[in-house]
């Protein structure tokens, strides 16, 4: 490639036919070095406000209305208004073609940055990961949220606003208890899903006849035939996926009202692997920004003015404080994901005799960008953190684990540091930190009492001792009462089936009524 | 790759999100706005701002888990080996709090436009409907459009209306289009042949004779648009800020008043589309000033009440016609009146201010710290209590102390309104 002396731009505004060139030449970079394998892009420039509107709908372009969005938005705008929290330079959403959105007020190095980070990182990691490709449908998703939307607006014309209202609080309340967390049959196909939707209710429309419903149905059929084996095995128990489990057995809920769960349902589940792959993508986007504005830089098309202003809000986004700083918090995923990517690079392409030993499958196998490129498009975090995080990162960010437990009376007792006793542990201990099936409580449908008063029993295995929150928990349990219409109990119990503490909550007046 | 630009879409698109929200929250919101209307200075009483709400109710719950044993991987080790035993508050900082949950969130806190606040604020009030008999006649007619008639001056007839009408009409009765006739006309002209010519020929008159006969509009094809006069609610209200500003009127009683006459002001802003004010200070005579002479211009002498009353008869005489205006009025005083002039206001008041005012306020401001109920009644009190008890439709406070303003407007302005009932 011939270096082009000229810049993309100069000083800090932008215009259209400028956002086209620097585009075009992350684009050159990104397919031909980097060799990402992109969804077709499509950047939005909105303003300050359209991205507070966006932030309060997670993100997407159309949703359904519902005042808890309302309420987000309330609290964004009080907190950016007085200045105590800026917004996000871009949000990029999970879709083909790939939609970024880019804030009007950014300068021109800040827009190349931002179309690099996204438009080329994000969108690489969502067309390539195997969570997203098994679990969302890029195709599909606008479709479908359009479809969602326009629903639940005509819902609300025909069962009123409250119905619906009531019906959504309670669905977004159960709605981490609403994936399917292993691979079911048959992949999602969103665009399918909304015909059969529509095609469902028009088949109830035109079959409608009012003499079925005097129609006298036949004996019912005694409980006791019903072993209880084969009832569990007829509701599909024990079922995690408690929103699945009342779409499709609840038994008084309306049409309409599955049809609101299942929306909830599909939206839970097309978020899923973003929670899965926080440190992996923006991992992957800050290294591929950095990556096409160095190399942008050394062709000459960045000036070093540009390139000291990339590096600085680079440098901001990539920072870590200790434990200790009052700005800590957590590790920041841009932080933590950026070093593993650099480190992995340097494995790949300068290994060490700890590397060789570490990681013989990819250290010194020279070619950088394949070896990531298999990372990126095969792991999750937790199973990335546990195969890659390196022996020399855990020391240069000294990294320790701290064991706490309540019943030691003594303190927080330091289980590992970064020394050769400790490596393991501690990677074991981060990976863990990020698997999902530590991060949200196993809560599972084990049984309807069907012969008795159809109370609905859950169970939640207890971890490390670490149990329900009261108070949240009786309002989730309300909700999921009122979908039920029956009692609905739930009872936790540590590895050995002991039971720590038992809930029972019954459905309130108005659910019942309804 | 495609660019699009979205600034000019329309914007806030959560906003009506945001009324859902604001419209669950309700009763909360409006305690919060309540609450910190009273700590709030005047001017910006109304100007909007952040209100917080408890959170409770507006939680979206959770299932989400607490305690138990924690795990945690943390950078930025310094001093600790394997087996230290770090206390547990204090410096170690090891007790990791959930992030995103938790106390933080006990409150929650927005901020509200001005609008939305004063919506929320005057929400419970409403215009109090003594001077109703007065209304009646107090109503402007104004023109609506209702449809079409059949009569009517010309310069009311609908053009579109009427060539619909007769488009229907000439294809009802098949009146032949003239491009019908000029083709004949045409074929006439081409053709030789006699008897086809005589067929032609015929054919084209009997055509003309339909087309004289079924002319293009007729008269019964008119239509003209009708309006109705409709009675109008008068859009626009007065109110007279009467204040006695005698040596005995200190600055915190002016203050008082000043506060009364801006809620009131504020309140009568957003029913009426234009709102004027007349401001009458008096002391043994009245006279109309501007608004900072009014509360800071220095005046002394004696007092009469009755010349203020009488400088707004004649205001309202030869500038506000009662029908077409709505009169306000409030009245702010320490009490003082001098014994002599106790007729001739009860007088005017009955007979030339109440008749066309749709509310009279009375507003007895005392000094600070002196309690409502120590207040002696004053004598323009123990006069304005008497004609109340006649019957006479007048709203009266006490009020000494700048807390006490918004429950007093409020009392005085409440939907269900027990206005007769005797004032504190």
């Amino acid at each position: 490639m011939t270096a082009s002396t000229e810049y993309l731009f100069e000083g800090a505004d932008w215009d259209f036919p400028k956002l086209q060139r620097i585009h075009d030449a992350c684009e050159e970079i990104a397919r031909t070095e980097l060799g990402l394998d992109v969804y077709p892009n499509q950047i939005e420039i909105i303003t300050a406000e359209q991205m507070l509107d966006a932030y309060s709908s997670a993100g997407m372009p159309l949703f359904y209305k519902h005042w808890s969005f309302g309420k987000h938005f309330a609290h964004h705008e009080a907190f950016y208004r007085k200045g105590l929290r800026g917004l996000a330079y871009e949000i990029v959403i999970n879709s083909s073609p790939c939609i970024s959105y880019l804030m009007e007020e950014n300068t021109a190095t800040m827009q190349t940055l931002v179309i690099a980070h996204a438009a080329f990182g994000h969108n690489h990691f969502f067309k390539n990961n195997y969570l997203f490709r098994q679990w969302t449908d890029a195709e599909g998703i606008l479709d479908y949220l359009d479809f969602a939307k326009t629903y639940v607006a005509q819902c609300e014309e025909r069962y009123g606003r409250l119905a619906v209202e009531v019906t959504l609080d309670a669905a977004h309340a159960l709605m981490s208890h609403g994936i399917d967390r292993y691979p079911g049959k048959k992949s999602l196909d969103l665009r399918v899903e909304e015909k059969r939707a529509e095609e469902r209710r028009a088949h109830e429309q035109s079959m409608f006849n009012d003499l079925w419903r005097t129609v006298p149905t036949g004996p019912v059929k005694s409980a006791e035939l019903l072993s209880t084996e084969r009832r569990r095995k007829l509701l599909g128990l024990p079922q995690e996926n408690i929103l699945y489990f009342l779409e499709k057995v609840a038994p008084r809920l309306q049409p309409w009202q599955r049809e609101l769960l299942r929306i909830v349902r599909h939206i839970a589940q097309y978020f899923y692997p973003q929670s899965q792959t926080k440190v992996m993508n923006e991992g992957t986007a800050t290294y591929v920004h950095y990556r096409i504005m160095t190399r942008l830089h050394e062709q000459g098309r960045l000036s070093d003015g540009n390139f000291l202003e990339f590096l600085q809000s680079h440098t901001n986004v990539v920072f870590q404080p200790d434990f200790d700083d009052p700005r800590f918090s957590d590790f920041n995923p841009y932080a933590l994901g950026f070093a593993m990517m650099q480190d992995i690079e340097r494995i790949v392409s300068n290994p060490d005799d700890e590397d060789r030993e570490w990681f013989p499958d990819i250290a010194g196998k020279g070619h950088v960008m394949a070896v990531l490129r298999d990372i990126w498009a095969n792991y999750r975090d937790e199973s990335f953190i546990s195969q890659f995080l390196s022996p020399r990162l855990m020391r240069s960010w000294r990294m320790f684990h701290l064991h706490d437990d309540p019943q030691e009376t003594a303190g927080i007792k330091v289980d590992a540091i970064h020394d050769a006793r400790g490596y393991r542990r501690i990677r074991r201990e981060l990976a863990r930190q990020y698997d999902v099936g530590y991060l949200d409580p196993n809560i599972e449908v084990i049984d309807v009492d069907l012969a008795g008063d159809r109370r609905l029993m859950l169970r939640h295995v207890v971890v490390k001792g670490a149990q329900l929150n009261e108070t949240d928990a009786r309002r989730v349990l309300q909700h999921l009462a009122d979908l039920w219409t029956y009692d609905v109990s739930l009872v936790e119990v540590d590895a050995r089936d002991n039971v720590l503490k038992e809930y029972v909550v019954s459905p309130r007046a108005l659910a019942v009524a309804a | 790759m495609f660019i699009v630009d979205r600034r000019l879409n329309p914007g806030s698109k959560s906003l009506e999100n945001r009324q859902r929200f604001l419209r669950r929250a309700k009763a909360l919101v409006q305690g919060a706005v309540k609450k910190t209307s009273e700590g709030r200075d005047i001017k910006d009483v109304l100007e909007g701002g952040e209100v917080s709400i408890p959170l409770d109710g507006m939680h979206e719950p959770r299932f989400r888990r607490e305690g138990g044993t924690r795990d945690r991987v943390i950078p930025g080790n310094k001093k600790f080996v394997e087996g230290d035993i770090l206390p547990r508050s204090g410096e170690g900082r090891g007790k990791a709090s959930e992030p995103g949950e938790g106390d933080g969130e006990d409150d929650f806190r927005f901020v509200l436009s001005r609008d939305e606040f004063v919506d929320l604020f005057l929400d419970d009030l409403e215009l109090p409907d003594l001077a109703k008999r007065k209304l009646a006649d107090a109503e402007s007619e104004g023109l609506q459009r209702a449809g079409y008639s059949t009569s009517g001056s010309p310069a009311n007839i609908s053009v579109s209306r009427t060539v619909q009408l007769a488009m229907a009409r000439r294809i009802a009765l098949r009146r032949p289009r003239p491009e019908t006739i000029a083709q004949l006309e045409a074929e006439l002209a081409e053709c030789h042949d006699e008897a086809r010519r005589a067929e032609l020929e015929a054919e084209i008159e009997a055509m003309k004779a339909k087309s004289r006969r079924i002319p293009f509009i007729d008269p019964i094809d008119i239509r003209f648009r009708r309006f109705e006069t409709v009675p109008k609610p008068v859009a626009q209200a007065v109110m007279f800020c009467l204040m006695d500003v005698s040596g005995s009127m200190s600055e915190h009683m002016k203050d008082l008043a000043k506060r009364f006459y801006m809620l009131l002001y504020v309140f009568l802003t957003r029913r009426y589309r234009h709102v004027e004010i007349v401001f009458i200070r008096h002391t043994d005579r009245a006279e109309e000033v501007d608004e900072d002479t009014f509360f800071h211009g220095p005046a002394s002498g004696g007092t009469m009440v009755s010349s203020a009353l009488q400088a707004m008869h004649d205001i309202v005489r030869s500038r506000f016609r009662p029908s077409d205006w709505n009169i306000y009025a409030a009245q702010a005083s320490d009490g003082d009146n001098s014994i002599s002039d106790s007729a001739v206001t009860g007088r005017l008041l009955t007979e030339m201010i109440l008749p066309v005012s749709q509310f009279f306020a009375y507003l007895e401001v005392g000094e600070a710290g002196g309690g409502t109920f120590d207040m002696p009644d004053s004598s323009l009190w123990t006069l304005y209590q008497r004609l109340r008890a006649d019957g006479a439709p007048l709203s009266m406070r006490k009020v000494s102390d700048r807390s006490e303003i918004f429950p007093v407007f409020h009392d005085l302005f409440q939907r269900r309104r027990n206005q007769e009932k005797a004032a504190p």
